[in-house]
């Protein structure tokens, strides 16, 4: 190795110093300078689209939150086989230069084409450094590149590349740079300290014994680096080293932050880093500290399977301990919105205390500081800058801080002793006599009034006055107003009027002060302003009218939630109701299966401005259509909206829209809730709002009805004919290991998190995209991995803590098809009928062992050739001389689940609430799959071999199926009845029905077994009323019940 | 002779003064400007500075001559438009190669003078390199930010034909000045590193930028320490600022260089700033008493003049920094 020979003296400073339109110089006190690596169209997917589709304002904005977020370099990269990398290049560098907000820094041109580094040169006026040049392609070309990277006028990075490959050991890597050094210093001439060296990073812990040494050796080959080759940096892509350790972001934080510190300290000054996957040293629990450095130093030899095993149990767990407490420096309302926006409660409790101290009265840290903090949640949220989990930690932020000012506010009431405003019943019961003759008074005062007072009324009554309702010779205690607007609570006296009374005479002023300690603000005017200057009176009393806030508690406006009757899902709905509390909205929420009697009266009591329904199961959409008919019935005025996983705009549109003259509005995701109820109760434009959406549903409605009407069906006859033919005679029928009913209780929730399907969880919180994808998406990527982080947290817990507890039950069956649709089960043992206003029906049906599942089949008319599938078509019809079999099913992880949400409820923390709720129904979800998966292999046995991962159980790539009643392929609701009766479910393990076939708890899940290899899933789509009678005899049920079950799948009478 | 390094150790070098400032007072006509050479052109050639070195040289040479008289060690070759790209207004591209080798000429045929009557006192020709009337990191169009009136080959190609020129013509030493856009200047940069390769010759290179006004910045928008950062790959005589400001104004942006540069720092203002009429009103006495404080605090290394000065005022900044001693370089 060539001995370096010492150029400097002690003296001579040398530095790397960069420039964009600011100067950027590496000392040894900066420690380390962060590149940004997110303009990057090889490591980005977002920032290649936004190229490739030439949205060049976006790719600047990307660039642009870089250097916000601290980035002292970017780095930009255009190298992608499909667009034309110099052109990007010089296109997105012209752009950036010209933004001086992000061209403050200096910029790292990096690509592998020599064109396109040379091309970003020659338009960037700063230093800049070039990401890379290699002796790869020989010394000639190494030099003639440096050459000319010297005359532009930038700092290079060398890779430890040279002809005969990467340096990927401690040897070669210093081999490498060391001649590079020397080529550039002795023979181009090349400034050391422009020279950075990047000496690969490589990736550690792969089970591989050649990768053992990957990060000490670059960790000594940078200390070798630093002392041997004067005034150069090192550099490096930190990422790297955590590669194997991919998905799991505790782990990779920690070996990035352990990789750092003891490469910082070799010597290592530069490098990309991706912030938001970077950990504090110290805050490095010391369990894992220990094994990620026993693998980075290389300490021991079974670091790797150490590291490995105790990985599996730090998956998402150390993320908290990230974290930049600079803004708590900030000024007090900064901190608070950024708690607000950030959900962090730790330190909510310290601001607002700050701000209450601050305040005039406590009331003011609500309305001022946190509102002004909920406002910039609101418009982020709006603006799909953040996302729904992330504005459900916000509500909870919120909800502690209200909750912990409560009590000032209720002091400060008594404090100043005012109470507030009180009734017309309130005086009537103080004082009867008093009341009795002020009544009689004001009753003759409202016939006589004067000049002035008729002027005056004429323009505020009929809520002429921007809708504002006032009241004329309204009593309030001992006094007779003139005028009042009870909503903003203000009096209006027009005096020369007010000494009606004699024995109640009092000054104005007394009479003034105690209606203003009651509540009340009050504005006076003479006579002659009233007569003459009637406009501007009336200005100012609009002035203050819109000064008051509105209603009680300032809220934006009152809206009453609820789950309909028969329903028990509430997820939904509770974080609908979340994000509206958080925009100012009070929430009335009455909870699950709410009976419509009961949400009348609430919002007749409450004086509810708007009314949510949600619902999930079918039948719920029954109820809501009652409902909309007993607000109409009632006179009510305000706007309804539905929501929920079965209702839809058409169903909306069709039937409920129609029996309600006001305002319906189907909304099915709590960010447009947001929108919706503003446009709604905003008072300027709601006329204009709702009377669009009348007419929008109208038209849709139109449209709907006209398109259904072109469907063709087929007669149930003609529909039976073209059924599923399943050739029965060379059909094997694996008959059950075990018939007859069991039952699992108390089986380990553990064991049912590898079949968690994890694509519906995110959806459930507004994320869109597929799991495992979805964490590493452009755009909701980071909520998406801070949800699973937090939900993994919440599963521990629930596994270890046993909140939740899990029950089976499931039976398997001697079966035939009867009769086309029917099948026939012959049950072991009878068990005693459950629910006698149900079972009746049934029993006319069958024997004394034998039940009945009556399944419906498609007739919508489609091409030849397909079949019109019922799933009775999957068993071996009784005529085929074959015994089959069938089975069905349910299970729960929903107890417990209510206690365990609503004790974070209590405790004012609706997002882990909800996470509980949606967390059980992924758990029941993944029980089903699991036990569908046992009833396979083991139970029934017909599929023993069977090998399938979780993504082929959720793409439902095994054999036979288990369809649930009320999904697509038996949407009948009433055929849970039959399994509930046949494997006693309600007895054996507590699951309910309710009056609309939900199941209670609502993480439960229940359906039948068919093993069939040719069963498959479906979708009945519509049915025709021949089948609905058909169905209803062979039930024996009412047609109108029948209709009433099925009405969602009945196609429209054309 | 001496190196100009050498002397640069001694002394602060005073460079001379405006060009153009000195050639108004002519009051030259249409015809002026044109001479016999260009009576013909179609196209008005008033305003064309540089090319009275071809049609008037004897006042080229006058300008030079006083300024040598009033005590300036370096004079700039009337060249600073000297480019295809800032002769193009003129549709003269094709005698930029004339422009630049007769100034040239003219400006060392005085220096010559001078130095020959006082030996011990070189005197040095700087050809001057102007930003052209195009910059390359900024969009013409405000509507299109992403847009370049010109590319750095473009200016790299007209910036070498000039400096080959300058070099033939005999100057000293090459100034690269009134830099509004530090990409242009890295181009003239460039070509002159090819010249310096091709012709196997070093050549000392002033550099001076400019900050345009008090928001301390370029009018590219880098601050001065950016500015010195962007242009220091190439071995430079001397680093500083010209221009846009008077002496005073410059002082903070000096003061930053003087603390960073290794290179030698030049100065050469304005006579203040302009008054409501445009004119550079600030007298010699004025103006001297303000880079008294450059030699005070030991700031520069070669001081002059730009707009609005005069020889006058160079005799005055003269006598004024004679009894300081010059910055210290670094290396």
């Amino acid at each position: 190795m060539t001995k370096i020979e010492q150029r400097t003296t002690n003296n001579e400073q040398r530095f790397l110093k960069l420039s964009g339109l600011e100067p950027l110089v590496v000392t040894p006190e900066t420690n380390f300078v962060n590149v940004g690596e997110r303009t990057n169209v090889a490591g980005s997917k977002k920032f290649l689209r936004l190229i490739k589709e030439e949205k060049f304002e976006e790719a600047l904005s990307v660039a642009r939150e870089q250097v916000e977020g601290g980035a002292q370099i970017i780095d930009i990269n255009m190298d992608d086989g499909l667009i034309d990398g110099k052109e990007a290049m010089v296109k997105f560098l012209n752009l950036v230069i010209a933004e001086p907000d992000i061209s403050r820094v200096p910029i790292m041109i990096d690509s592998s084409k020599w064109e396109i580094i040379e091309a970003g040169l020659q338009v960037v006026q700063g230093k800049c450094v070039v990401n890379s040049i290699s002796l790869k392609e020989g010394e000639k070309e190494f030099k003639h590149h440096a050459k000319l990277i010297k005359r532009y006028g930038a700092a290079v990075i060398i890779m430890a590349f040279d002809e005969t490959g990467q340096a990927d050991n401690y040897d070669r890597r210093i081999e490498i740079a060391t001649r590079s050094y020397n080529i550039l210093v002795n023979e181009v001439n090349f400034a050391p300290e422009d020279i950075i060296f990047d000496l690969n990073i490589f990736p550690v812990a792969t089970g591989m014994e050649e990768h053992k040494l990957n990060a000490l050796d670059f960790i000594k080959a940078t200390k070798w680096v630093r002392e041997n080759l004067p005034h150069c940096s090192v550099s490096g892509g930190v990422s790297n080293v955590s590669f194997s350790f991919r998905g799991n972001d505790p782990v990779r934080e920690a070996m990035h932050s352990v990789f750092l510190y003891h490469a910082i300290q070799a010597g290592m000054n530069m490098g990309i880093v991706n912030p938001s996957l970077l950990g504090v040293y110290d805050d490095i629990p010391k369990d894992l500290l220990e094994r990620v450095e026993d693998v980075v130093l290389n300490r021991r030899d079974d670091a790797t399977e150490r590291l490995l095993d105790f990985a599996e149990s730090v998956v998402g767990e150390a993320k908290t301990s990230k974290i930049d407490l600079s803004w708590r420096e900030e000024p007090l309302q900064n901190r608070i919105t950024r708690a607000l926006v950030k959900g962090i409660d730790q330190y909510i409790i310290d601001d607002v205390e700050e701000a209450r101290v601050n305040a005039n009265k406590p009331i003011e840290v609500i309305e001022g500081n946190l509102m002004a903090g909920m406002n910039v949640v609101g418009d982020l949220f709006g603006s799909g800058k953040m996302f729904l989990p992330q504005v459900v930690k916000s509500a909870r932020v919120m909800k502690k801080a209200v909750a912990y000012l409560l009590p000032y506010i209720e002091e400060e009431k008594l404090r100043t002793a005012s109470q507030p405003p009180k009734g017309e019943s309130h005086w009537r019961k103080a004082n009867p006599v008093l009341y009795g003759l002020l009544k009689e008074h004001a009753k003759r005062m409202r016939n006589v009034p004067t000049e002035a007072e008729k002027m005056l009324w004429n323009a505020l009554s009929n809520k002429n006055l921007d809708g504002y309702k006032f009241r004329r010779q309204h009593i309030v205690g001992e006094y007779i107003t003139d005028f009042i607007c009870l909503k903003q609570n203000l009096i209006i006296e027009v005096d020369g009027l007010i000494h009606q009374l004699p024995e109640n005479k009092k000054s104005d002023q007394e009479r003034t002060t105690w209606l203003e300690e009651q509540g009340y603000k009050v504005i006076r005017f003479t006579n002659n302003e009233v007569l003459t200057e009637l406009e501007l009176v009336l200005t100012k009393i609009h002035k203050v009218l819109k000064a008051l806030p509105s209603g009680a508690g300032g809220a934006a406006g009152r809206i009453l939630m609820a789950t309909v009757k028969g329903d028990v899902h509430d997820i939904g709905k509770n974080i609908v109701s979340v994000v509206l509390a958080c925009n100012n909205y009070e929430i009335i929420d009455l909870g699950v299966m709410v009976p419509p009697e009961k949400i009348i009266q609430a919002a007749i009591e409450h004086n509810v401005d708007v009314i949510g329904l949600s619902g999930l199961i079918t039948p719920s959409l029954d109820e809501m259509v009652f409902l909309a008919k007993e607000m109409e019935r009632q006179n009510f005025k305000v706007p309804l909206l539905i929501g929920g996983a079965t209702t839809s705009k058409a169903h909306t549109a069709v039937k409920i829209d129609t029996q309600y003259s006001n305002t319906v509005v189907h909304v099915n995701d709590a960010s447009r809730a947001v929108t919706v109820v503003g446009d709604l109760l905003q008072k300027e434009t709601s006329n204009d709002y709702k009377k669009n959406i009348k007419l929008d549903y109208e038209s849709f409605r139109d449209k709907f009805l006209s398109r259904t009407k072109a469907k063709d069906y087929k007669t149930i006859a003609e529909a039976r004919k073209n059924k599923f033919q399943i050739n029965w005679e060379d059909t094997k029928i694996s008959k059950p290991n075990q018939l007859g009913i069991q039952v699992i209780e108390d089986l380990d929730l553990e064991k049912f998190e590898p079949y968690i399907d994890w694509s519906p969880f995110f959806r459930g919180w507004e994320l869109h995209g597929k799991y495992p994808d979805i964490l590493t998406d452009d755009v909701v990527g980071e909520q998406a991995v801070e949800l699973f982080a937090d939900a993994q947290k919440m599963l521990k817990k629930i596994f270890k803590e046993k909140k939740l507890i899990a029950k089976a039950i499931f039976g398997l069956f001697p079966a035939n098809a009867i009769s086309d649709d029917d099948i026939q089960v012959e049950a072991p043992i009878q068990p005693p009928p459950q629910r006698e206003e149900f079972h009746s029906d049934l029993m006319t049906e069958r024997s004394q062992s034998q039940f009945v599942f009556r399944t419906l089949r498609q007739q919508l008319q489609r091409r030849e050739g397909v079949p019109d599938y019922a799933l009775a078509d999957f068993i071996a019809p009784k005529s085929s001389g074959k015994q089959d079999y069938i089975g069905c099913f349910c299970v729960t992880t929903g107890f417990g689940a209510d206690e365990m949400a609503d004790a974070y409820k209590d405790n004012l923390d609706d997002y882990n609430s909800i996470l509980v709720k949606a967390l059980a129904d992924r758990l029941a979800e993944a029980y089903a799959e699991y036990l569908h998966k046992e009833v396979r292999t083991k139970y029934w046995g017909y599929a023993s071999n069977e090998t399938l991962s979780n993504e082929d159980l959720i793409n439902e790539n095994y054999k036979g199926i288990r369809p649930a009643p009320g999904y697509p392929a038996c949407p009948d609701h009433l055929e849970k009845l039959t399994i509930w009766e046949l494997l006693d479910v309600e007895n054996k393990i507590g699951v309910k029905l309710t009056e609309s076939l939900a199941m209670w708890p609502a993480s439960s899940v229940s359906g039948y077994y068919f093993a069939n290899p040719e069963a498959r899933y479906f979708g009945l789509g519509k049915i025709k009323e021949d089948q609905v009678e058909d169905f209803a005899k062979r039930k024996g049920i009412s047609l109108e019940e029948a209709t009433r079950w099925l009405a969602t799948n009945i196609a429209e009478a054309p | 002779m001496k190196n100009i390094k050498e002397v640069l150790k001694e002394r602060i070098l005073i460079l001379d003064g405006a060009m153009g400032t000195m050639l108004q007072r002519h009051k030259f006509s249409e015809e002026d400007f044109r001479g016999e050479r260009f009576k013909d052109w179609e196209h008005p050639l008033q305003g064309n500075n540089d090319l009275l070195s071809i049609t008037q040289p004897e006042s080229i040479a006058d300008v030079h001559r006083q300024y040598f008289a009033a005590g300036a060690d370096i004079v700039e070759t009337n060249t600073f438009s000297g480019t295809t790209i800032a002769m193009a207004d003129y549709f003269l591209e094709d005698y930029v190669y004339e422009l630049n080798y007769e100034s040239a000429r003219i400006a060392k045929k005085v220096a010559n003078e001078f130095t020959a009557k006082e030996p011990n006192k070189p005197r040095f020709v700087a050809g001057s390199i102007g930003p052209t009337n195009k910059t390359a990191s900024m969009s013409p169009d405000v509507n299109d930010p992403g847009f370049r009136g010109v590319t750095f080959d473009q200016l790299r190609i007209a910036y070498k034909q000039q400096v080959e020129a300058l070099l033939d013509g005999g100057v000293d030493l090459l100034l690269v000045e009134t830099i509004f856009d530090t990409l242009n200047a890295k181009a003239a940069l460039f070509a002159i590193e090819e010249v310096k390769e091709e012709r196997n010759i070093d050549v000392p290179v002033m550099v001076s930028g400019t900050i345009t006004d008090a928001s301390g910045r370029t009018l590219s928008g880098q601050t001065a320490e950016a500015f010195l950062i962007s242009i220091s790959h190439i071995p430079v005589l001397s680093v500083g600022f010209n221009c846009a400001l008077g002496a005073s104004q410059l002082v903070p942006h000096l003061e930053v260089l003087s603390a960073k540069s290794n290179y030698a720092v030049s100065a050469h203002p304005n006579a203040g700033l302009p008054n409501a009429f445009g004119e550079y009103d600030e007298s010699p006495a004025q103006m001297a008493a303000q880079i008294k404080e450059y030699a005070e605090k030991g700031l520069v290394n070669i001081v002059g003049g730009c707009c609005g000065t005069t020889p006058e005022h160079i005799k005055a900044i003269a006598e004024v920094v004679g009894k300081y001693k010059p910055r210290i370089v670094a290396r």
